[in-house]
């Protein structure tokens, strides 16, 4: 094995499965078992990455989700993932990383010199400078971004990288899987409750696997594997392993992102999966996080956390290095010395910043109270520790530096709780002095917080927690009482640390002391913003970065704000802490989308004729989630071409048009006719059963919100048609008023758009087509008036058919059961056959229309014109009430020179009307002008062979024969028009009545 | 000393360098004459030289040598005195800009901005920082256009880089009729004297490489409106910067201290109670956003104005893949690149009327499958951080800045989710407004009354549905 740094025994990977992977391009092995980072260290490689800000190198720093550092690329170049953390990549055969923020190759990083820079470029430089010349700022900040930014997005797709979501429900969710998560996961499944366990890693135990531990006189694996085993074994229990729970949200909601093993890319798996999962109760037993020490080259390859060294020792059997000093103010480092010793690094010293002993003590090792590592030596690589007594007040030294050769610096400044969950809940915290930390002040309703994430640092005070945070979840959840046995451990109380959130400079040991390891952020920085009065820990962290990069400040939190208490003299309790957010760690994007990508982004809705239309080769267009024939280019031709002929058709001789994405409500009830009235601003209590009428709907405040035609069934039956795109809008606004204004009608109300299958078939021979289908309706006139409705058989399925028209022709529109809608369309286009009927789209709809003049909601009415506006002011019942009348009174609503509906003519018959053009007197194209109206919608009429459009023109029905302009500065057009009436044919309504 | 306030609205949009050089010069020379003004008689400036006080390259590397140990409070932490003429409450960006104008156009200096935490701490820096004035209804037109040209020059003005980047705002369009929609309101700001252009879903795809132009988008890109001149700000900047240039005129900005009542007499206000004790004024503004519901119920003014939770979210930093702002019509989302290399996203309101600085995951589900959908080799990066703001919705979807019917009491608000670019317009009409007790021209229209006259201004067309704007 040419792993240098790998230890002949223990860690608890698989030493026999060697898997190949490259970094940057050179080849190396590791084991199966391993992460990115154990295996890195394994050869002996600690040059990463470089820093965000001034590009210096970077090592490995932790062993977990809080790495700063290091971070890679996974994958080929044009697929890769950028900016994943080597400390949570799982190693498997083929992996290729590359490192990150370099250029030409990390060694040699040309960008490097910023940091000799760095007098210049301190915490918010940037405000200060960049501001002239006044025009050059595009320019800076061109430069700027291109130094800013971590890794390069990949150009391509992964198509390997699928993405999926799942729903869960449980009584009991359980956060992290170390000694208090299973012990509390196990009382709440011996209850009988539903229980969740998540955890981070890929292995379960959490901090016990970092170092030896006996339980019960055992070591501490057999506990953890037998425990296992029992919550394996239950139905109660789903284990989920490599599971980020990354937020909490309202009603106990949690986000939790699931990996799929990394190293098996060819899985059919989700490579992701989002486990929403609302739970009864939660207990958070996520651990805490080591605190580094602030020193002098804090940063450099070979400074590392104590815990993390141990770590991967244990958990990798890797030597983080060959010689060792352990920095350190609290108890745990020496833990971390023994293993390390015991494995056959050589410790040369251990500083400790505390004065009195230690609990543990290590035979042969020399010991330095009172002292400090004050700076690191070493440029990529660590070559010693300068080593100082420290003052009492912590922030000065006394006596002379000495250097101690090492290659690995092993800091540790104490502990923090991973309170993150508990933030996203609304807890708030509270510092405790007794172990230097934040923890959490409250406790909350469903949430509790145990073993190191509530500060408890002893192992049995863990098992006990668990074990009462899980009988009180289940307890609270309705199960009964149950018996767990914790196991017998340590229970002696560490030396209590002592606080040194950073370190004095030392003569001659200059460098900068990073308190922020990603984000670049020093001591300097803070003091600077402290000075400057960004004394609020929000604008602190705003103004010099901390905490805002992507690892979320997990290390830097409490450092950066109790040095800024420092300085400002305040206790840590007063200066706060800034919002933790949610996500704990990023969470891929991908894994928010689930499988609503491409296509499958929003369902595609398709008419019960879709497949005619693909027959007839239709060209489609979107309506809202809808996909509507837009014209049907027979012989390949465009859109106008085709679009003409099948208007000239319905004027001319017979068309259909699928009409089967009209909102469609039935309403049944004896106070039916009163909702339509309390609805529509006309009054329905006299239509009669058989007949359909017109309606409009206006929104409270007045303005035109939708309209379309109700027909009355039976006496207390009818159906309501809605526009395409308000189907949905106006079934919730019906909903609502029922519900919350007027439940004392006896109505109910449901939407039947997807029942049927709806045809329009309009022009002239109309009438014919449908005579020459077999069925039983009578339609003569007599029998079927216009705006009647008849109710039969036809092309033999049971059919309404009402006599409306959109077109201004003589119209129907068959409504037939959705299935049967391919068959009578067969039907009428046989019947229709010599009278070469004709399928139109929406195009040649809108020809249609326009040409009648009538306005559709979205164009002409947009929501700010009245039925007045529109030419229907006289519809609006002055004897009841309608939602929207009570608006209609403000003298707004009838001032004098409100945009009325109008159409328009180009004085020069053959020009061409823009699209979107705005309506001017003065002829210009160059703002400012005033505008006194706008084209709503344009075509070019076969009927009047010339283009026509409605526009909305200030008090436009008093100026119709004016002449005005209609100006694109956008595409560089202005067209001379005259005002005309809106109705460009059959103004009397001859045609539909025929 | 009395300003006057020279006219922006004149100046063309899409002017040419030496214009835009000249209005800068214009402003910068202004506000430097009041700058020396106000340095003499504000005694915290003495014993510093000047150009330790003024921000630039020089004074970077001049501070270099003494470790930056030089460099002054950006704003003082000024407690409250017992009376003022003025008093805004809220430090947001609105807030200190109004304050910053009082003292600049109008001579009135006797102001604290009262801030019950700390300034810039609501949306000022909670949105996603765009700035643009792609309006289709003449009075927002003109209003934001004229907040667009003071951000032109305001890096300048205040000596303070707020990072104005002007890097195109584009809404993409998806089908004809938004395409049509998008050609209407384009012509109309540029018959209005703003930059606008419409384009093809060609120039779209080379402009915006990274976007799938495609057909195989479930709403494939047709086309986009493009204000050129749109971009982006650097939101907390913008706090202070105009809190630095407000308290070098002498305006009190005081953190910490809360509002808990407003006192006044049958003529009007007379001042405040507070967290940290009563404080007279002869008038005040209130310009507190997401909370002004609770803030002018304290005068027993209800507003029309729901509050409601926007949620806003960032990636981890990559390297430069995307330069405009980006917006999408048809799957309700936007997005753009932070200087840092965040990719930013905003979408919908999350529905619910809420106070809570906080939303929940459908609204982010939706967001990141729309940006997925339009850039689909984001799908590996990585979501870093979510937050959200409390957004003062009105029922027109347009603000109220005007006098209320409690004389000496004015009111800003009703941002909806816009009041960002909005800031320094805002602050100067509201200054205006309360100096003058009357309305700026391009304020007159932002009324309370207009619920009551119909006089709305519904951009959208939306309606009084405070969750559709």
């Amino acid at each position: 094995m040419s792993q240098p740094f790998r230890i002949a025994a223990g860690g608890r990977i698989e030493r026999d499965r060697t898997l190949s992977f490259t970094f940057d391009g050179r080849a190396l092995t590791g084991c199966a078992g391993d992460t990115l980072a154990s295996a890195l260290l394994a050869n002996g490689v600690h040059l990463v990455g470089r820093s965000f800000k001034y590009h210096r190198p970077r090592g490995i720093y932790s062993a977990g989700p809080e790495e700063p550092n290091a971070m890679v690329a996974l994958g080929p170049t044009d697929t890769h993932t950028p900016n994943l953390r080597a400390t949570e990549i799982e190693l498997f055969d083929g992996l290729q990383a590359h490192s990150q923020n370099r250029w030409p190759s990390l060694a040699r990083d040309v960008r490097a010199v910023v940091d000799r820079a760095a007098p210049l470029v301190p915490a918010g430089f940037y405000y200060k400078t960049f501001m002239w010349p006044a025009d050059r700022w595009m320019t800076y900040e061109k430069h700027i971004r291109h130094a800013a930014g971590l890794g390069l997005a990949s150009t391509g797709v992964d198509a390997a990288a699928t993405y999926d979501r799942r729903f869960a429900h449980c009584d009991v969710l359980v956060v992290g899987g170390g000694a208090a998560g299973l012990t509390a996961a196990l009382t709440a499944a011996r209850a009988g409750a539903r229980v969740i366990v998540a955890d981070e890693r890929p292995t379960w135990g959490g901090s016990l696997t970092a170092a030896p531990t006996t339980l019960d006189g055992a070591d501490s694996r057999l506990w953890i594997a037998s425990t296992l085993a029992e919550l394996t074994e239950r139905d109660n229990v789903t284990l989920l392993p490599r599971a980020s729970v990354f937020g909490r949200y309202d009603q106990d909601l949690y986000g939790i992102a699931v990996r799929r093993p990394d190293g098996s890319p060819n899985d059919a798996a989700p490579r992701e999966t989002l486990w929403l999962v609302r739970t009864q109760r939660a207990v958070v037993a996520a651990g805490a996080i080591e605190r580094p020490l602030v020193f002098a080259n804090n940063d450099r390859p070979g400074v590392m956390l104590a815990g993390a060294a141990q770590a991967y020792l244990n958990r990798y059997a890797v030597m983080p290095g060959r010689r060792a000093v352990i920095a350190t103010n609290n108890d745990s480092a020496y833990a971390a010395a023994r293993d390390l010793q015991a494995a056959g690094v050589d410790i040369a010293a251990i500083v400790d910043a505390r004065v009195e002993p230690a609990r543990i003590t290590i035979d042969g090792v020399r010991h330095i109270p009172g002292s400090a590592v004050v700076a690191a030596r070493g440029h990529s690589r660590v070559t010693g520790a300068a080593v100082a007594h420290l003052g009492s007040d912590g922030k000065s030294l006394d006596g002379a530096v000495e250097i101690i050769d090492c290659d690995l610096i092993c800091a540790s400044g104490g502990w923090s709780p991973t309170v993150h969950l508990y933030s996203h809940a609304g807890g708030k915290l509270r510092y405790d002095s007794d172990i230097a930390a934040l923890v959490p002040r409250d406790e909350l309703a469903t949430l509790s917080v145990v073993g190191a994430a509530a500060g408890q640092f002893v192992l049995d005070r863990c098992f006990a927690a668990g074990a009462a945070a899980g009988r009180q979840a289940v307890a609270a959840c309705g199960y009964g009482a149950t018996v767990i046995d914790v196991p017998v451990c340590d229970g002696q109380a560490a030396t209590p640390p002592r606080p040194l959130w950073h370190l004095p400079l030392a003569r001659g040991h200059k460098g900068k002391r990073f308190v922020d390891l990603q984000a670049d952020v020093t001591v300097d920085d803070v003091e600077l913003a402290a000075r400057e009065g960004y004394r609020s820990v929000e604008h602190l962290k705003r103004y010099t970065t901390l905490g805002m990069g992507t690892d979320q400040g997990k290390t830097s939190n409490i450092n950066g704000l109790a040095i800024l208490a420092e300085t400002l003299n305040d206790p840590i309790d007063a200066v706060g802490t800034t919002t933790f957010r949610p996500p704990y760690t990023p969470v891929t994007l991908g894994t928010f989308a689930g499988r609503e990508t491409g296509k499958h982004f929003a369902p595609i809705r398709r008419t019960p004729l879709h497949d005619r239309h693909e027959q007839a080769g239709a060209v489609f267009a979107p309506a809202g989630l809808w996909l509507r024939p837009h014209y049907y280019p027979r012989g390949g031709v465009d859109v106008q071409t085709a679009s003409r002929r099948e208007a000239t058709a319905v004027r001319r001789s017979v068309g259909l048009v699928d009409v089967s994405t009209l909102g469609r409500i039935d309403i049944q009830g004896t106070d039916a006719a009163e909702l339509l009235n309390r609805l529509y601003v006309n009054g329905w209590s006299t239509l009669a059963i058989g007949r359909v009428r017109y309606g409009l709907m206006l929104r409270e405040d007045g303005m035109v919100s939708d309209d379309g035609t109700t027909a009355r069934l039976a006496a207390d039956h009818y159906i309501m048609t809605t526009t395409t795109a308000n189907a949905g809008a106006v079934m919730t606004h019906i909903e609502h008023y029922l519900q919350l204004v007027w439940p004392d009608l006896d109505v109910r109300v449901a939407s039947i758009t997807d029942q049927w299958a709806v045809i329009a078939v309009a022009g002239p021979n109309s009438r014919a087509t449908l005579q020459r289908v077999a069925g039983d309706i009578d339609f003569t006139n007599e029998s079927l008036p216009f705006m009647g409705l008849a109710q039969g058989t036809f092309a033999g399925v049971p059919a309404t058919v009402f006599r409306i028209s959109f077109s201004g022709e003589l119209a129907y529109e068959v409504a037939v059961p959705a299935d049967y809608g391919p068959a009578v369309w067969d039907a009428l286009m046989a019947a229709g056959e010599s009278f070469d009927i004709t399928p139109y789209g929406t195009e040649a709809l809108g020809i249609l229309r326009v040409e009648k003049g009538h306005f559709v909601i979205g164009a002409e009415a947009d929501g700010r014109a009245t039925a007045d506006d529109l030419g229907l002011g006289r519809m609006q019942s002055t004897k009841k009430d309608f939602v929207g009348r009570r608006s209609l009174g403000r003298p707004a609503l009838t001032a004098p020179n409100r945009k009325q509906l109008v159409g328009l003519r180009p004085v020069d018959a053959a020009a061409a009307i823009p699209a979107g053009a705005q309506i001017v007197e003065k002829p210009s194209l160059i703002g400012p002008v005033e505008m006194i109206g706008h084209v709503t919608s344009t075509a070019f009429s076969p009927e009047r062979e010339g283009f026509i459009a409605l526009a909305m023109i200030a008090n436009g029905r008093a100026r119709v024969g004016d002449q005005v302009f209609a100006s694109s500065p956008l595409t560089d057009t202005l067209v001379q028009m005259t005002i005309t009436n809106h109705v460009f044919i059959d103004p009397n309504g001859e045609r539909l009545r025929a | 000393m009395l300003l006057r306030p020279f006219s922006l609205i004149d100046i063309d949009p899409i002017a040419s360098h030496n214009d835009k050089r000249k209005l800068i010069e214009e402003i910068v020379t202004d506000s430097r004459r009041t700058l020396s003004s106000r340095m003499t008689s504000v005694p915290r400036g003495a014993g510093l030289k000047g150009y330790e006080m003024r921000y630039s390259a020089l004074n970077l590397v001049r501070n270099a040598f003494s470790g930056h140990r030089a460099w002054p409070v950006a704003w003082r932490k000024a407690a409250p005195q017992a009376s003022y003429d003025v008093v805004i409450i809220g430090g947001g960006g609105h807030g200190l800009a109004t304050a910053y104008y009082l003292a600049r156009n109008h001579g009135i200096t006797n102001v604290a901005v009262l801030e019950k935490g700390w300034i810039g701490g609501g949306n000022t820096g909670r949105n996603t920082t765009i700035v643009r004035s792609n309006y289709l209804l003449d009075t927002n037109a003109r209003f934001y256009e004229h907040s667009l040209k003071l951000w032109e020059g305001l890096t300048q003005e205040l000596n303070f880089n707020l990072m104005v980047s002007q890097r195109g705002v584009l809404n993409l369009a998806h089908t004809p009729g938004q395409l049509e929609s998008y050609a209407r309101r384009g012509n109309a700001m540029r018959l209005n004297g703003i930059d606008a252009e419409l384009l093809s879903r060609d120039q779209v795809a080379a402009m915006v490489p990274r976007l799938d132009c495609s057909d195989r988008a479930r709403f494939p890109v047709l086309g986009g409106l493009l204000q050129p001149r749109g971009g982006t700000v650097r939101h907390d900047a913008v706090a202070w910067g105009f809190a630095r240039a407000a308290d070098q005129r002498g305006v009190d900005i005081i953190e910490g201290c809360e509002v808990t009542a407003i006192r006044r007499n049958e003529r009007g206000v007379v001042g405040l109670e507070t967290s940290r004790g009563a404080v007279q004024a002869k008038q005040i503004g209130i310009a507190v956003a997401g909370n002004s519901s609770r803030v002018a119920a304290m005068a027993d003014l209800h507003l029309p104005i729901e509050s409601h939770v926007l949620q806003a979210m960032v990636s981890e930093p990559i390297k430069p893949v995307l330069d405009q702002v980006v917006t999408s019509g048809a799957t309700h989302f936007y997005i753009s690149q932070s200087d840092k290399g965040e990719l930013v996203f905003g979408g919908d309101l999350d529905g619910y009327n809420s106070y809570a600085q906080r939303g929940n995951l459908p609204i982010i589900e939706h967001v990141i499958a729309s940006a997925l959908e339009m850039f689909p080799s984001f799908a590996q990066l990585r979501l870093m951080r979510t937050w959200g703001g409390i957004m003062d919705m009105t029922m027109d979807g347009s603000p109220i800045i005007a006098k209320t019917p409690v004389p000496g009491l004015y009111f800003n608000g009703g941002w909806c989710y816009g009041g960002f670019k909005a800031t320094p317009a805002s602050g100067w009409v509201f200054a205006e407004t309360i100096a003058n007790d009357a309305p700026h021209a391009l304020n007159e229209a932002f009324t309370l009354e207009r619920f009551a006259t119909g006089d709305v201004l519904d951009e959208r067309g939306a309606g009084p549905a405070p969750w559709l704007h």
